[in-house]
């Protein structure tokens, strides 16, 4: 019994000495983990209006105009629904994403012009979002676990004081980066510039975050830009309007609306 | 080729084209849109039937326009689908009212009355559970896959009820699946040369086709059960009055389920049916199909960037075969008791998702026969693609499944402007 509660005390004495003795400076898997949670799970949910513009070597646009609906679950759970406006092509597809930390994602597509719901194979980290310089992952987050991730340095960005974390896929996940380079806001935990280098070392992409408000008292980078550096493409996007926490209900997350948009939300 | 153009969908498109032409700007939104498409192809077979119009098979000229409207409140929509059509090989002007529907929604429970398209099942063009008109015809000729499904004129009814949701669809007015007739498109028919009568289902209130599908998530998994009555849309009954063939649709009951998701990286998907053929319940009839057991099971992958494969294996077993061959008259070709079917779809994704190659193969190892359907789309701009591509069929016998269209391999080009 004694010994118990001495040991106990022991326990609770360290725990205490070790919070007093962390320096102000988190470890950089922990700022990674903030800055994911700041970038993608701001709020509890959100309603986007989202323009995406796909611009090839010669300057020609291509255009992806979406609303965006998401919702953030217990454990970093997240739902994920798309309503496709424009290109007229793919107008009124939906999209839908179950995301779960540590496992394969499940996605749905539903094709209008058939009325067909279907499942999609995708590779995370490789395949493109609709045909932007964004991949799957970058859209709603690579699992933190899969990298191993070092603070390098501090450095501005604009004048913004940003950590800057080395990130390198861990042996086993086949990640489609060699290693990513990620400048952290101290003061908004946002991603302000990535680059991701290819596995020869070389710089393939480059994201900056080009504008952020604060919205709902959530700082949202409003415009952001991925370049790929070898093939000359960029996509930019433009967040047109932005909402948190206007209670979405899980069950918006469903085959029903895949099929049948909430028309209050898709305007 | 068989298109459906009723005077009441010609009405209701024409009021809702009107209201839209009408309708002062940003009241109400009313979104109108559509495509112009052009769609030819051409017959590329060795041995080719004497048509007298010669080898194409589409001059297809379409404007498919879009209309839909929904109520202040949301809760009531409006749709409405049609394509004007110009046929070159006939010569032929034509309305397909592709959709036109209402639905009403509340909180628990959705009704779409009217012309509508309904896709059931997790197959990759293997449909078990899905009973719904289809146009063969359309898929065989080199139409866009869209074609291949046609609506039914019903009554749909959604219910959600929490982690489960039932859709009930009542179909009053049959329509059956469109097939080669012979025509156009060539396929097999048993009694070659005679004139043939179409005898429909009644549109009698017992003989309304009723689907139903109870569907919701079992684990990790998209899971449902199906059931239906009605008839069947192919094959047809065939028969012979006096030197006449008829075409009939015998009723048909189908009971099944599918369940489809992640798994090894991928997609999986099962689906299975019994087809319960109700009008020859011990397979003494040679005019009607014999009932079956239909499964399948899929899977599909990413590899690497733009790259997907998916590929299924199904199988089809004719119940009472013993009945059935001893029903069968001596000179007509006997099928294999299972027919087992393997498909491979290979799609890969080029320069930013603008070009697509694919590749669909379907073949069946005991009966020998195949479809081969390779196709190179490219997008010129987010408004316009074009594809080009070919149907193959072949097989040993003519009384396959694709043995049957050998002469109607073709190539075909659509172009395709979108707004």
């Amino acid at each position: 019994m004694n010994t118990k509660i001495t040991t106990a005390a022991g326990v609770l004495a360290l725990l205490a000495t070790l919070s007093v003795v962390t320096p102000a400076q988190e470890p950089p898997t922990q700022i990674m983990a903030r800055s994911q949670e700041a970038f993608l799970a701001a709020g509890n949910d959100m309603v986007a209006r989202i323009a995406m513009k796909l611009i090839n070597k010669a300057g020609k646009e291509r255009l992806r105009d979406l609303t965006m609906l998401r919702r953030d679950l217990e454990t970093g759970h997240q739902k994920y629904f798309m309503y496709f406006h424009q290109p007229a092509d793919v107008r009124a597809m939906t999209f839908m994403v179950w995301k779960y930390p540590g496992r394969d994602d499940d996605r749905w597509l539903f094709v209008p012009a058939i009325k067909l719901v279907r499942r999609i194979a995708a590779d995370d980290s490789r395949s493109s979002f609709v045909g932007s310089d964004f991949t799957y992952e970058d859209i709603s987050g690579r699992d933190i676990e899969l990298d191993s991730h070092t603070l390098l340095k501090e450095e501005a960005v604009a004048g913004t004081p940003c950590y800057v974390i080395e990130s390198v896929p861990t042996s086993g996940s086949a990640g489609e980066y060699g290693r990513k380079l990620s400048w952290i806001a101290k003061d908004s935990w946002l991603p302000l510039k990535e680059e991701y280098y290819d596995r020869r070392a070389q710089l393939a992409r480059v994201f900056t975050a080009d504008e952020v408000q604060t919205i709902g008292g959530h700082p949202t980078v409003m415009r952001r830009t991925m370049r790929d550096v070898k093939r000359e493409h960029r996509t930019e996007v433009a967040f047109e309007s932005v909402r948190y926490d206007v209670g979405l209900a899980e069950a918006l997350f469903a085959e029903r609306y895949l099929r049948e948009p909430p028309a209050e939300w898709i305007r | 080729m068989k298109l459906a153009g009723d005077s009441v969908g010609r009405a209701v498109v024409g009021i809702l084209l009107i209201t839209v032409v009408t309708q002062p700007a940003a009241a109400q939104e009313t979104a109108l849109h559509g495509f112009v498409q052009a769609n030819y192809s051409v017959r590329v077979s060795e041995t080719r039937p004497t048509d007298p119009r010669g080898d194409f098979l589409l001059g297809d000229q379409r404007l498919e326009l879009e209309v839909a409207r929904a109520s202040e409140s949301g809760r009531v929509r409006a749709y409405a689908k049609a394509d004007f059509i110009h046929d070159a090989v006939d010569g032929d002007a034509r309305l397909d009212v592709r959709e036109v529907f209402l639905t009403l929604t509340s909180s628990r429970l959705d009704v779409r009355l009217g012309r509508q398209v309904i896709t059931w099942g997790v197959g990759d063009l293997v449909f078990i559970n899905d009973v719904f008109p289809k146009d063969w015809t359309a898929l065989i000729a080199g139409q866009p896959l869209q074609y291949l499904k046609r609506g039914s004129d019903a009554a749909n009814v959604n219910l959600y009820l929490g982690p489960i949701s039932a859709q009930i669809v009542a179909i009053p007015f049959f329509e059956p699946d469109l097939l080669p007739d012979g025509t156009r498109l060539t396929g097999f028919t048993p009694f070659p040369g005679r004139p043939t009568r179409e005898v429909k289902p009644a549109q009698r209130i017992e003989d309304t086709e009723l689907a139903l599908r109870v569907y919701g998530r079992v684990g990790r998994f998209d899971a449902a059960a199906y059931a239906f009555r009605g008839f069947w849309g192919s094959p047809p009954g065939m028969e012979l009055d006096g030197d006449e063939a008829v075409r009939f649709y015998p009723g048909l009951a189908v009971y099944g389920a599918s369940m489809q998701g992640a798994f090894a990286q991928g997609i999986v998907s099962l689906e299975a049916g019994f087809y319960d053929s109700r009008d020859d319940p011990d397979g003494r009839n040679p005019a009607i199909e014999n009932s079956q057991l239909r499964a399948l099971v899929g899977y599909q992958r990413a590899l690497g960037d733009n790259l997907t494969v998916g590929a299924q294996y199904y199988a089809e077993r004719v119940l009472d075969h013993e009945h059935y061959r001893l029903t069968l008259p001596p000179s007509f070709p006997a099928r294999a008791q299972t027919r087992h079917n393997a498909t491979l779809r290979v799609t890969r994704l080029f320069n930013y998702q603008t070009s697509q190659v694919s590749l669909f193969v379907w073949g069946s190892p005991n009966e020998e026969d195949y479809y081969v359907n390779p196709e190179v789309r490219h997008s010129l701009s987010d408004e316009v693609w074009i594809a080009v591509g070919a149907n193959l069929f072949g097989g040993p016998r003519a009384s396959t499944f694709f043995g049957q269209f050998d002469r109607n391999d073709n190539v075909y080009v659509t172009a395709r402007y979108s707004f």
